[in-house]
């Protein structure tokens, strides 16, 4: 057994909650400058153009790059082998949220009731999900999720006839119906299979990867290609003004499912899609 | 590019088209849900409006906190949608001008037609961008709201785009259409 300290757990969530808002990851700048080649629209290339100096002013100031710093949403990888000390697991991910959130100057954005919705003031409690694996390691991903982008988001049950040209046109049309509240370019993370609960895990999951990463399973790295650039055809562009530039990448995760089903869910990320990852 | 200074007239209105690229100086108020809905109980229960909206644009946004030496925090627009109910009888009021993101309804286009105001976007999560041209911040209405309290910017060249002139041009509508394929 591994002992890990609930204290230095606090710390490593505070420390990913604020580098996760503040310093967007390369592969966003890299997509938003591969943007400026294809993009049509002049308005569409302006937007680019700010988003890169956005990007650049929240990293040189630690400044967080959106108002809106999310929901704290936090994926564990637990391996069996590993025993907290010093306090329990989960209060040690929401102290270190509270931690970040109030130290970073980051957006408490979080109701303690959707009905009575009174702010919690420290953005806790997180949206944790957790995995048991093999070994001593504790794998922690922060993932703010914006509500703007959240609230396009949705899960249908479509059957299995439907099959790929129904998952499709079911992410297409959520993206023509999100048109600019999302706040595009986005990013779409697509959910396929499992069940009810689990697909919409899946889209949520499919937006932890980097953009430029290629699928693993050659079949869904041809369809992810081919549904980023139906989602392009659509012409909303850059904030919704038009333009060839409304995604910048597609991410499919896809699980076994029941044979009368086809679950299927759409998880919409703005342009700020943050993760940070760290190791204990 | 097109500048301009707040309050805004009839004049300057009537000269925003939808698709313009915007910089605007002056005084603008900010404003979400719990705010508008404090506005709206106050002119229907005909009682003094805590601010002069009149002439004035309102920016749907909701702040992060200011670091030390900071005016603002990081400060992009809202999706503006949740105003909808609301914006009609602040435009009847003499309000001109909204920034936000995102469509509005057929009511509030009708309005901006009827009475002559125009609505804005600001680019969605350029937050730290957009907080470098608000130099001054002070809070005027409703103070108790926190974040979404009534807060009056001093903005300089602030960057907005027209999506909604009072001619009934939709920016949203026609660009998609000039680069949809298929």
């Amino acid at each position: 057994m591994k002992e890990i300290k609930y204290q230095d757990i606090v710390e490593a969530v505070a420390k990913l909650c604020i580098d996760a808002n503040c310093l967007i990851g390369d592969d966003i700048v890299d997509a938003f400058k591969s943007g400026l080649k294809i993009e049509e629209s002049q308005t569409g290339k302006d937007i680019l153009n700010q988003l890169i100096e956005n990007v650049e002013i929240s990293k040189n100031e630690m400044i967080p790059a959106c108002q809106d710093t999310g929901t704290a949403v936090v994926f564990l990888q637990i391996g069996s082998g590993v025993k907290i000390v010093g306090g329990e697991l989960f209060d040690a991910i929401n102290a270190g949220v509270a931690k970040g959130y109030t130290e970073g100057y980051l957006r408490k954005s979080i109701v303690s009731d959707p009905l009575r919705r009174k702010n919690t003031g420290n953005n806790t409690p997180a949206v944790i999900h957790t995995e048991i694996v093999p070994g001593d390691e504790l794998k922690i991903t922060v993932a703010p999720k914006g509500g703007g982008s959240e609230n396009m988001s949705e899960v249908k049950m479509l059957t299995p006839a439907a099959g790929w040209e129904g998952i499709k046109k079911f992410a297409v049309d959520r993206v023509m119906r999100s048109k600019a509240n999302p706040c595009p370019p986005i990013l779409v993370g697509v959910g396929i299979g499992g069940n009810f609960e689990k697909v919409a895990y899946l889209a949520k999951k499919a937006l932890l990867r980097d953009i430029g990463s290629v699928h693993p399973d050659p079949f869904y790295a041809e369809k992810e290609k081919e549904l980023l650039e139906e989602i392009n055809k659509t012409g909303i562009g850059p904030q919704g003004f038009g333009g060839r530039v409304t995604a910048l990448a597609v991410f499919i995760e896809s699980y076994p499912c029941h044979i009368a089903s086809m679950p299927a869910a759409v998880n919409i990320n703005c342009h700020a899609a943050r993760h940070k990852t760290a190791v204990l | 590019m097109k500048k301009i200074t707040t309050p805004l007239t009839d004049a300057v209105v009537k000269d925003l088209k939808a698709g313009d690229s915007v910089l605007i100086t002056g005084i603008i108020y900010t404003g979400r849900d719990s705010a508008h809905k404090r506005l709206i109980d106050a002119l229907n229960a005909k009682e003094p409006m805590p601010v002069d909206l009149k002439g004035q644009i309102i920016y749907y946004v909701g702040p992060a906190p200011a670091k030390p030496g900071y005016p603002i925090g990081p400060a992009g627009p809202t999706t503006s949608e949740r105003m909808d109910p609301y914006t009609p009888a602040l435009l009847e009021y003499g309000m001109k001008g909204m920034i936000g993101k995102g469509n509005r309804t057929p009511e509030v286009l009708d309005a901006l037609k009827k009475y002559t105001g125009v609505y804005f976007a600001a680019v969605g999560g350029a937050a730290a961008l957009i907080a470098k041209r608000i130099k001054k911040c002070e809070t005027v209405a409703y103070d108790d709201l926190g974040p979404e309290a009534v807060m009056k910017l001093t903005v300089e060249d602030f960057p907005v785009v027209v999506v909604n002139d009072c001619y009934g041009n939709d920016l949203y509508e026609e660009g998609m259409k000039k680069y949809r394929k298929s």
